[in-house]
């Protein structure tokens, strides 16, 4: 059953993802980011991680995608004839080779390594979501922090970036 | 059973599908969404190889890669409206005053 669920999450990720540099209107890229996540995050749930498909419905096609949706019609964006660079599209064929080389390696790999010590049956015990707030408040606590302030950070620069210029600044700026 | 490698697969085809859209594309919320994608295809590997090596790690490590890109997209779309409101520019190409 697994193997036919991840088929199933890995064809329409990557068909979602073409679309999504391919389509010519943004609205649609959008839609197809959309569509992107959601099957990203069912391939989470395969892999047993739980709580981080569920955030990455909240978060990333939750907030993330409507903010991007927000801008897009904010901005009124006129679909463009030329939308594709022509002068560089020979970059494909690079990033076609690239792909290539890439398939050719991984399916040559074995990825061995030393196993952790949270197996699937270990981590069902005491649930994901459980698990991952232990690690993350024990061993990744000062990283959280981090993102905290960072995330602080952002909020900050872009409401200072998107702000309004009042007459006021204006009039002190050179410009 | 699916092998580790079959989504380290999935993950390479998305990542260069987002490297391709950042290269080729002159709109500027599509460039950041091909961002998006390359992201995405970064968090299939550290989910895929939190659950083959038995280690949470990559899952926490997953909780903030998603985190960083929602500041990603709240700074790059606050200059995106920046750039729209001035009237500065509607493609990427036409910012160049920084190129070398």
């Amino acid at each position: 059953m697994v193997p036919i669920f991840f088929a199933y999450f890995a064809l329409v990720s990557i068909v979602a993802g073409l679309l999504t540099v391919s389509l010519r209107n943004p609205v649609h890229c959008g839609i197809a980011l959309l569509a992107l996540l959601g099957h990203v995050a069912g391939l989470f749930v395969l892999l047993h991680a739980e709580f981080v498909a569920v955030v990455q419905i909240i978060i990333y096609a939750g907030a993330i995608l409507i903010l991007y949706l927000f801008v897009l019609m904010l901005l009124n964006l006129k679909t463009e004839e030329r939308y594709f660079h022509r002068r560089h599209a020979w970059y494909i064929t690079g990033v076609g080779a690239l792909t290539v080389e890439l398939l050719m390696v991984l399916l040559a790999s074995r990825f061995s390594g030393a196993k952790g010590p949270a197996t699937v049956a270990a981590v069902e015990e005491i649930g994901n979501s459980t698990a991952i707030g232990i690690l993350m408040f024990s061993d990744y606590l000062l990283p959280f922090e981090i993102v905290g302030v960072f995330l602080l950070g952002a909020i900050v620069g872009a409401i200072v970036l998107a702000k309004t210029p009042s007459p006021a600044d204006l009039s002190g700026d050179e410009r | 059973m699916v092998p580790v490698s079959a989504y380290v697969l999935v993950s390479a085809i998305l990542f260069v599908t987002g490297l391709a859209g950042v290269l080729i594309r002159r709109n500027f919320i599509i460039v950041m969404m091909s961002v998006e994608i390359m992201l995405n295809a970064a968090n299939i590997n550290l989910v895929a190889f939190a659950y083959h090596l038995d280690s949470l790690a990559g899952q926490v490590m997953t909780l903030f890669v998603i985190a960083i890109a929602a500041g990603e997209a709240a700074v790059g779309l606050a200059i995106i409206i920046v750039v729209f409101r001035g009237k500065i520019a509607t493609n990427v190409d036409q910012i160049n005053l920084l190129k070398w």
